[in-house]
């Protein structure tokens, strides 16, 4: 192809993507003159550069459009949907030629009569309308929200001229100025009138000066700041880096040996430039997000015409960047989800209007880092998953029977669209409802080592967390090393590492020469590598007691891989596999260690298929409803800590803010009071009992805790563990600052009562009287539902509400609360919070009284910081029988027990 | 590929083509000579449980994966005997991937002249015909010309 067409095509398409977006926006703000403009130049340049290369057809296209353009840029003509639409489809027309071009390098056959017709009959104000203006059909005002910027919609819109050739561009970061990029495309305009046939010889170097000068105009525009390079040539840089960093690796290693070497300093410099190079390269690599969003609002624009719906579409997060590899895969998942979201989750206005939903339905994508990974969100606030339908579908597609679904939770039901032919649509439209979907996506993200959540409350909405590591070039994996071979395991999928021995009590057991692990009460199930991957035993290593257990998690599916011996964990280059190894599911890939070794990288996702766990999320959801429904025994983690007299002392670790070590010279005295200067505030300090000496002088650890305001330090002796216990206090203590005693660790631990030390450091924290032994008889085993979204009050009320007989359950959301109650959950008395996000106090009281709730006569009591008489008022109104402040906990017991009281007497 | 070798039958020796000789046992093989990359002497080689016993392994050259395929393996020859491990590897590379056969030994370069060739005789051993794309009458034997892409698509998993 001719590279003057070429470059072409390569402009045209990224004018073509920011068109598209620009369009959207001009609709929802028709007044927007900047924006006329910049659309009327893009379209102009399109136009111009035809006229030079000799396109006859696309030229005649676009100079159409750009006539009803130009009478939107000079205020005659108001731009109304039905217009977009007409743009739009002379886009479409525009994108199909090119692509034509593309394919054949020549324009393709076809006739464009009709909607040059269309398009001159708005140009000549003969479409029929009054004053060529309003049509009436005003269908969708503000339907997209665009929070695309221009730049990013530009560079989104990157071009793909030869989909293996040149997909990246290189950006320079400066450049986020949207007038800068708009300047870009005021290129010369190209005389419109040049014979469309100009002479073959003349065209291109014609072209080429309009390219030349297009630069030039452009001053600081992007094609200074930003140049497109092929991909391969990034690929070898990055095969070249990772050989370099291989070598200065060595170097290293070499220079270790040696002592006092002259080549120590440049050696060193040499070490830090190739990592700077090799973060460079990496960066090459990175691309926002965005990239991948930027057809979507057009796409929800385009739906909400043809199904007549409201959309409003919110993107957070666009520059949020991921490897351009991911990205490319990840793009048509996420095309198909919000696709179905506008399809089948937003309902038609007349139905959100009847549910009291606001009209415009709103589909929210969100992406963010977490750890080494992106989450994607992709929300609509719809109809939610139909559950019923789901259901019927299983049992008609014969994936499980009317007794298994008896058994599963709810969410384990929704969990079937990700099921192979599965799709609950009632019709088939044009965008989605095919029977090919979810599944698809779900093994797309799990191709590239993601996972997919959903959670979907019926009339809700449902809600799409697609979780995705960061880069699949470079990952940290831990190697190890099994039948004398060495492995290395993506460390994204290690939980934890376990030696057991055969003599201790950590030891691997047997069932019919099936191993298991004991791993916290839980039975886990093990596989050996050497086994799995037929390796025979290492002759030459002699015989080890003790093994190596990887406790993996797919999902929520965990299971355990037996390895001889573990060594580093590695930065490593993933490499794919060669073709004729790509069948072998169990390695991810394979890389070039340290030392120059190639090592085959272990796929967990396939070592679980490989030992039968096929669905694995399934049975993520199962053991996630397991875990909900063993709540009762649910374990807290605690921080185990000893002072003078010895007795280990247990607080919830969940109520540590952080740990620090303070020298007790720098202590100061306040009002009285002992003070650290601590990240620029005074903190108070407290010893835990008298037996903490804090002039001693030396160095003692602190337990901080904090709350949004304040902080304050616990002084103890020695910190002694982290463990994970059940807390079942068994003898209340008279001694202040305890609540009593429990077993942990197999050691009577006192349980301390933080509340005690922080009311004592800071009266307003809590307001507390006498200090009384907790404990009645009648409510002993009652059941308590606590909503609290603030982890502190959480983990401070619940040992306290134990320790007086209840049996609680903590709950961080009422939206979780009110799923607990769907799932056939039940309580004594439901303790709430009432500011929360998402769902305040008062609506799930509201909820909770309805008509038909299951939990309709469960006492509430409400839980709050700052009450007035008016909330009081509205709290008892929506439903809450007591109405108590958060701090006094006493008054909370007291509470409690009237309220039960009353509700037994009541019944 | 035979009428072109009849013809030229007649005609003088003016068309030969170069091929890399290689030694497995006691046979002679051919690899055309633009298709050979590197030659390797013995190298640390990284098995890949659960492969066909055809591939060897994989091994770094220069930074690069290499796949190392045991010829002796893909002609259902026995493994060498002293060392179990054949000693010497040409490097070729096929769509974009390479791959080191692993053979016995490396010969001299050998210009042959196309009237010597001859296309695979149906009677030679069936799993050598689908890796050899023919065979050069050479002065005191015969020259078996390796058909690299057919060898390596047969590892391809179905």
């Amino acid at each position: 192809m001719d590279d003057l067409i070429a470059e072409f095509l390569t402009e045209t398409n990224e004018s073509l993507g920011a068109l598209d977006l620009d369009m959207v926006r001009l609709e929802q703000n028709p007044n927007d003159k900047e924006l006329i403009s910049s659309i009327f130049r893009l379209m102009h340049t399109i136009k111009g550069t035809c006229g030079f290369l000799g396109l006859p057809r696309l030229e005649t296209v676009a100079h159409r459009a750009e006539n009803v353009m130009g009478r939107f840029r000079d205020g005659d003509l108001q731009v109304t949907p039905a217009y977009v639409t007409l743009i739009f489809e002379s886009f479409d027309r525009i994108k199909l030629i090119v692509a034509g071009l593309e394919e054949t390098g020549s324009e393709p056959q076809g006739d464009d009569s009709a909607l040059i017709a269309k398009l001159d009959a708005v140009f000549e104000g003969r479409d029929g309308n009054p004053d060529n203006g309003t049509s009436g059909a005003d269908v969708i005002p503000d339907s997209v929200k665009n929070a695309v910027d221009p730049l990013q919609a530009l560079f989104d819109s990157t071009p793909v001229l030869s989909p293996d050739q040149w997909h990246t561009i290189v950006t320079v970061p400066e450049n986020d100025d949207p007038e800068k990029m708009a300047g870009q495309m005021d290129t010369a305009p190209a005389p419109s009138s040049a014979p469309p046939a100009a002479k073959a010889e003349a065209a291109p170097a014609a072209a080429k000066a309009g390219g030349d000068d297009h630069g030039a105009k452009g001053g600081a525009s992007l094609a200074d700041q930003s140049l497109r390079v092929n991909v391969d040539v990034l690929e070898n840089l990055m095969t070249l880096v990772s050989e370099l960093v291989l070598t200065r690796n060595q170097l290293l290693q070499i220079l270790r040996t040696q002592k006092d070497t002259e080549f120590t300093a440049p050696l060193q410099r040499l070490s830090h430039v190739v990592s700077d190079l090799q973060e460079g390269v990496m960066k090459t690599r990175m691309q926002p997000i965005g990239n991948a969003w930027s057809k979507l609002p057009r796409i929800i624009r385009d739906l909400s015409m043809e199904l007549n719906k409201k959309i409003d579409l919110e993107m957070i997060g666009a520059e949020t960047e991921l490897d351009r590899q991911i990205l490319d895969m990840i793009k048509d998942p996420l095309t198909h989800m919000v696709h179905n979201s506008a399809d089948h989750g937003v309902e038609m206005p007349a139905d959100r209007l009847a549910k009291g939903k606001p009209e415009t339905g709103k589909i929210v994508l969100r992406a963010y880092h977490e750890g080494g990974h992106i989450i994607i969100e992709i929300a609509d606030d719809g109809k939610g998953l139909p559950l019923a339908k789901i259901k019927e579908k299983a049992i008609n597609n014969g994936l499980t029977t009317e007794e298994e679904l008896a058994q599963m939770s709810d969410q384990q039901i929704q969990q079937f669209i990700f099921r192979a032919g599965f799709s609950t649509a009632e019709k088939v439209t044009s965008v989605s409802g095919r029977g090919v979907g979810m599944d698809v996506v779900r093994t797309n993200i799990e191709k590239i080592g993601g996972s997919i959540v959903l959670k979907s409350v019926e009339g809700k909405g449902s809600t799409f967390y697609i979780k995705i590591p960061l880069t699949l070039a470079i990952v940290s994996a831990l190697i190890v090393e099994a039948g004398g071979e060495k492995f290395a395991i993506p460390q994204l999928a290690v939980r934890e590492l376990v030696l057991a021995s055969a003599k201790s009590s950590v030891k691997i057991e047997n069932i019919k020469g099936t191993p298991f692990f004991r791993l916290r009460e839980q039975l886990l199930p093990l596989v050996s590598l050497r086994d799995l991957l037929g390796l025979k035993e290492d002759e030459g290593a002699a015989p080890s007691e003790s093994k190596y257990i990887i406790v993996a998690q797919i999902g929520a599916y965990q299971f355990g891989i037996i390895v001889e011996r573990v060594f580093d964990t590695e930065e490593i280059v993933v490499k794919p596999v060669s073709r004729i190894l790509k069948n072998l599911e169990i390695f991810s890939g394979n890389t070039i260690l340290g030392d120059g070794s190639v090592i085959m990288i272990l796929d967990p996702n396939g070592i679980a298929k490989a030992i039968g766990e096929t669905d694995v999320a399934d049975t993520g959801a199962a053991s996630k409803a397991a875990a909900k429904n063993a709540s009762a025994k649910e374990k807290t983690s605690l921080l185990i800590f000893r002072t003078g007299d010895g007795t280990p002392k247990a607080v919830p670790l969940g109520l540590v803010a952080r740990l620090e070590e303070i020298d007790t010279a720098q202590i100061e005295n306040s009002s009285g009071k002992a003070m650290i200067q601590y990240r620029g505030q005074l903190m108070p300090l407290i010893p835990f009992d008298s037996t903490v000496d804090l002039s001693s002088g030396t160095l003692k650890p602190v337990l901080v805790f904090a709350d949004e305001t304040s902080t304050m330090g616990l002084v103890v002796d020695e910190i002694v563990d982290i463990t994970e216990e059940v807390i079942d206090v068994q003898v209340s203590a008279n001694a202040s600052g305890i609540v009593g005693s429990a077993i942990i660790g197999g050691k009577a631990t006192d349980v301390v009562d933080i509340g005690h030390f922080v009311s004592s450091s800071n009266k307003d924290w809590f307001k507390r009287h006498g200090d009384e032994a907790f404990g009645d008889t009648s409510t002993q085993g009652r059941k308590v539902l606590l909503v609290d979204d603030s982890p502190f009050f959480r983990n401070m009320l619940t040992p306290l509400l134990k320790v007086a007989g209840y049996n609680v359950t903590t709950l961080e959301s009422p939206l979780d609360a009110l799923e607990m109650r769907e799932s056939g959950a039940s309580f004594d008395i439901i303790v709430s919070d009432i500011e929360m996000p998402k769902m305040n106090g008062f609506q799930f009281a509201e909820k909770v009284r309805e008509q038909n709730s299951r939990w309709k006569d469960i006492p509430m009591v409400a839980l709050t910081s700052h009450a007035t008489q008016q909330d009081i008022r509205h709290g008892m109104d929506v439903g809450f029988s007591r109405y108590i402040a958060k701090f006094d906990r006493e008054t909370l017991l007291n509470t409690l027990t009237d309220a039960l009281v009353a509700n037994g007497e009541a019944q | 590929m035979s009428s072109i070798a009849l013809a030229e039958k007649n005609d003088t020796a003016a068309i030969t083509r170069e091929f890399l000789t290689i030694m497995i046992g006691d046979q002679i093989f051919g690899i055309p000579i633009l298709q050979v990359q590197d030659v390797l002497g013995p190298q640390k080689v990284t098995r890949v449980p659960l492969a066909p016993r055809a591939i060897a392994g994989s091994l770094n050259l220069r930074g690069r994966i290499v796949t190392a395929i045991d010829v002796r393996a893909c002609l259902g020859m026995p493994p060498l005997e002293q060392t179990g491990k054949p000693a010497m590897s040409v490097v070729v590379e096929y769509s974009g991937e390479l791959y080191s056969l692993m053979i016995d030994k490396v010969g001299d370069v050998l210009s042959l002249p196309a009237r010597d060739f001859e296309k695979s005789p149906p009677t030679l051993d069936a799993q050598w015909r689908s890796v050899c794309s023919g065979i050069y009458r050479l002065k005191d034997s015969l020259l078996v010309v390796l058909d690299v892409p057919g060898l390596l698509d047969g590892l391809e998993p179905k």
